[in-house]
């Protein structure tokens, strides 16, 4: 049963170790660590939780060899990150650019953060302010039989 | 007792934002080409692989581009739509016959109908990224000047034709491009 069950699990796995393996010819290890760095931040539009990397789709194929194109036929970086954009907008880009539409994407969880931390801080003060009364004598007497009780 | 109010308006607050997400399907993008130049192309016919057709000959009409494969299901569905809209408008539809064999191509054509007037083959699919096509059906409204002004991905339904497809090629038919041209 543990075997199955192990087997069963491994199994599942086995298609991450499926991700695409193309193989590319690059003229320097400076051409393969861009295409490396680009394929990873560029978004699969078929598969959209995966990037570039590590998609077995048609287009993601389509569009690491047009990365790989670009970069040797001279292209920069920001060259290749244009062409993406300008024919699939900004969701390609696992970084989105930082611009008046995606502001809120950027700033938003630090404004929460923020907030929560002020209702925090103004809970945790309202909780010390709470005033310790003074037992009346009633009760000490009380406290003080169930103490001589505790003792014997 | 208002304080108390606080968490279960930011709740309600939340739960619209939520509700409203439900509604929007997450896999669909929204073209970067709306209201800018269509990207100009030069693709064989699928009918005569020596004879290129240039994106450029419909400047001044108005088009509809109908990306389409053989291999495509939702393809399949949406097909009868265009054959009707053929039969019964006079519309310039323009079909891309994306990353396809172009004999699987004739057949599928063959079997189904060809509402085209063309249809044009994308076999390594370089156009299609010029367009930014990801799923296949999409479907392009472009206006006398080259100018996307309708992308739909998916495949059409009757609802979107009438309601939004045919309304929009009226009224680009209706634009005088001399007329345009003077204004800018």
């Amino acid at each position: 049963m543990k075997t199955i069950l192990l087997f069963l699990t491994f199994i599942v796995f086995v298609n991450v170790a499926n991700a695409a393996v193309d193989i590319r010819k690059f003229e320097s290890v400076k051409q393969e660590k861009r295409y490396k760095s680009l394929v990873n931040e560029l978004r699969c539009l078929v598969c959209q939780n995966q990037n570039l990397a590590d998609s077995n789709a048609p287009l993601a194929q389509d569009l690491r060899k047009k990365v790989y194109l670009m970069i040797i036929d001279g292209k920069s970086d920001q060259d290749i990150y244009d062409f993406m954009v300008t024919r699939y907008g900004d969701f390609v880009l696992y970084r989105p650019p930082l611009n008046p539409m995606t502001f809120i994407l950027w700033v938003g969880p630090f404004v929460i953060l923020v907030m929560g931390l002020y209702v925090l801080v103004r809970y945790i003060r309202q909780r010390k302010t709470i005033v310790v009364k003074d037992l009346s004598a009633n009760d000490k007497e009380k406290l003080k039989k169930l103490f001589d009780q505790g003792k014997g | 007792m208002k304080r108390a109010l606080i968490p279960f308006a930011v709740f309600v607050i939340l739960a619209v934002f939520l509700a409203i997400g439900l509604t929007k399907d997450p896999r669909i993008l929204p073209s970067p080409f709306i209201n800018k130049k269509a990207p100009e192309f030069k693709l064989p016919l699928l009918d005569k692989a020596d004879v290129i057709f240039s994106s450029n000959s419909m400047l001044g009409k108005v088009w509809v581009l109908n990306v389409w494969a053989s291999w495509c299901v939702s393809c399949r569905i949406e097909h009868p739509l265009w054959n009707g809209l053929i039969t019964n408008n006079k519309i310039n539809l323009i079909g891309l016959n994306y990353k396809d064999e172009v004999s699987d191509a004739h057949r599928w054509l063959k079997l189904y109908g060809d509402p085209y007037q063309l249809s044009i083959s994308d076999i390594e699919g370089k156009v299609g990224i010029d367009w930014g096509v990801y799923a296949v059906p999409e479907t392009f409204v472009i206006d006398k000047q080259g100018i996307v002004r309708f992308k739909h991905v998916g495949a059409i339904t009757n609802q979107l034709i009438n309601e939004t497809i045919l309304p929009l090629i009226l009224k680009l038919e209706q634009v005088d491009i001399n007329a345009a041209e003077q204004k800018s």
